[in-house]
């Protein structure tokens, strides 16, 4: 057995720190909620604006403008449709409202994170195993803090998947931009490029397929954490799945996991076809 | 000293040491160096000297390896030079700050690349206008810059293509325009043709002589291709190791090599059979005495190019 007296535990100083933050900062913690709240709640409006057959639509001529064949657009159009069909439309929306939310702040931070570690040895070093963590952690040790911090409902969920979302943009951007022909970069050198002219001219635009991943990655990564953000009160289909499974409703459970399915695979083809539109015509 | 003002580059006693670990290395202290180099140190330009003149195209050869390539590199300073001067236009650039630098690259000198470097996302004309864009120019200034240049170099009608669209010559055409356009008086060269099927190679030569002509540059050109070199060069160096181990006119290398390293170069009989048809095409002289010993071939070079060959 490994020896008592090197017994020490970090637990008891993290509970009190999480503690402490909570009365310390709660003010800064309200406003940062409020925030974000507002932000969804006004995404959720506008995403229930519009009407159904301007989604189904939109979605199929998306679609078909990247594709230029009629079976995709009509694939995901009656994907789209059964959502609808079973009753689970508001609900779809209130989860696709959570998931653009912390897609925008996984973006905003991580697309500069992910410049910073390609730009400095140094901190690509700390934020590593920073990542690492953040996705091997089991996402239920943050769930509670995230609740403390936050209090129950839709920002902790957000917050909650923003933490398990974001390292996909922030790895893919340092490696798109790290993984940039030297040669594209020494003769831009060679004029006279400056560090700042490098980032924004040649490296940027030249990580961007890569950066594009990184976003569909992200994307999917944050629905898939719709079921474990609900259990802290973030609503939505995640939120159907929980209460069916524990009621062991095997049908309810399947009608919500489809909806959430069908939404990965409209996010994923309609973000995907734009990373296709981005690389450069080929003879 | 007194400098002579036709001597546009002038490098003196450059060296480029790729030490990784090994620090303080001073070349002037041959323990030292010896010390380094038992360390793993890697010297790919060993005391290095040699200028141009105004107009003139400065060809090194060597094999690879030889440290062409990091020195023309070293002259902008995509390689930082270990110890050395270079001096560009009255200039020198090893003393240059970073700022001094980066102007000095954008104004006095520019470089066209064996690989072409060339921005897949951007066309042909705002890949020729990049050097003017990075100076700041105005987007309408850069369009009708390139569209001169485009001209020059025979491009028009391409210049809303993707580089990606183009053949190899092409490109490297995109390469030169792109040098060209941005008015140096400088031109550096790291083996542009060689990554060029043969045809379309002697093809871009001519054209290079042509727009030397025309622009009057002082280049440095770095090749392998011996061929190449006694077309284009006005002065030459062959590079072994990281030393010039003989430098002057063309001439001079093929009639008197001095070590078996550069007779290996210029003995090859096919490629000096290459360059006596080749001369009697272009200059249209019938070269009579085309016997079966070297030196007769070497001696009708000689005669063609109108120079004088001294054995």
């Amino acid at each position: 057995m490994f020896p008592d007296y090197f017994r020490f535990h970090v637990a008891p100083h993290i509970d009190s720190f999480v503690k402490w933050m909570t009365v310390a900062w709660g003010p800064a913690f309200d406003a940062f909620s409020n925030t974000v709240l507002s932000m969804l709640l006004r995404i959720e409006d506008l995403l229930l604006v519009i009407p159904w057959w301007l989604w189904l639509t939109g979605v199929m001529l998306i679609s078909w403008l990247q594709t230029r064949r009629v079976r995709y657009p009509l694939a995901l159009g009656l994907l789209l449709f059964s959502i609808g069909v079973f009753g689970l439309w508001e609900v779809s929306m209130e989860t696709l409202a959570i998931i653009i939310t912390a897609v925008i702040i996984s973006l905003l931070l991580g697309i500069p994170l992910g410049i910073a570690m390609a730009e400095s040895e140094r901190f690509s070093a700390v934020l590593t195993p920073v990542l690492d963590a953040m996705q091997t952690m089991p996402s239920f040790v943050y769930l509670i803090p995230a609740l403390m911090l936050f209090g129950l409902g839709k920002v902790p969920g957000v917050v909650a998947t923003v933490i398990y979302s974001l390292p996909p943009v922030v790895r893919l951007t340092n490696l798109g931009i790290r993984q940039v022909s030297a040669d594209v970069q020494e003769a831009a050198r060679a004029f006279g490029a400056t560090r700042w002219q490098m980032m924004r001219d040649v490296r940027l635009p030249l990580a961007v397929p890569s950066i594009l991943a990184g976003i569909n990655q992200t994307t999917m990564m944050a629905l898939a954490m719709v079921v474990i953000a609900s259990m802290i009160g973030a609503g939505g289909l995640g939120e159907l799945v929980l209460i069916a499974t524990n009621r062991i409703n095997v049908g309810d459970g399947f009608e919500a996991g489809w909806a959430i399915v069908v939404l990965a695979i409209i996010i994923d083809r309609l973000t995907q076809g734009l990373g296709k539109r981005w690389e450069t015509p080929k003879t | 000293m007194d400098k002579d003002e036709n001597f546009v580059i002038e490098v003196e006693h450059l060296w480029k040491i790729f030490s990784g670990c090994v620090k303080d290395i001073d070349v002037t202290d041959h323990s030292s160096l010896a010390r380094a180099e038992e360390e793993g140190a890697v010297a790919a330009v060993r005391d290095v000297s040699f200028k141009v003149k105004k107009g003139k195209v400065f060809v090194i050869m060597g094999l690879s390896g030889s440290g062409k390539s990091t020195l023309i590199r070293c002259v902008l300073r995509l390689v930082e030079p270990t110890a050395g001067r270079i001096i560009v236009s009255g200039e020198e650039v090893t003393s240059m700050n970073k700022q001094q630098l980066t102007d000095f690259r954008r104004r006095r000198a520019a470089m066209v690349f064996q690989h072409y470097g060339l921005l897949p996302h951007r066309t042909v004309w705002e890949n020729v206008s990049f050097g003017l864009k990075l100076r700041g120019v105005s987007r309408e200034e850069r369009r009708e810059k390139a569209q001169e240049v485009i001209e020059k170099v025979g491009l028009v009608g391409w210049e809303n293509h993707y580089p990606s669209q183009l053949s190899g010559g092409m490109q490297q055409r995109v390469g030169i325009a792109r040098a060209l356009v941005q008015d140096t008086d400088v031109l550096l060269m790291d083996e542009p043709f060689s990554g060029l099927d043969p045809l379309i190679r002697s093809e871009m030569q001519d054209e290079l002589l042509r727009l030397q002509n025309e622009f009057n540059k002082t280049v440095i050109f770095v090749t392998h291709d011996l061929n190449e070199a006694l077309r284009l060069g006005d002065q030459m160096a062959v590079m072994k190791e990281g030393v010039i181990v003989q430098a002057g006119t063309p001439q001079e290398i093929v009639t008197q090599p001095v070590d078996e390293y550069v007779e290996r170069f210029v003995q090859d009989e096919r490629r000096v059979a290459d360059i006596l048809e080749k001369e009697e095409k272009y200059s249209g002289i019938k070269v009579v005495d085309s016997g079966k010993s070297k030196t007769r071939k070497i001696r009708a070079i000689g005669i063609v190019r109108g120079d004088k060959v001294v054995p």
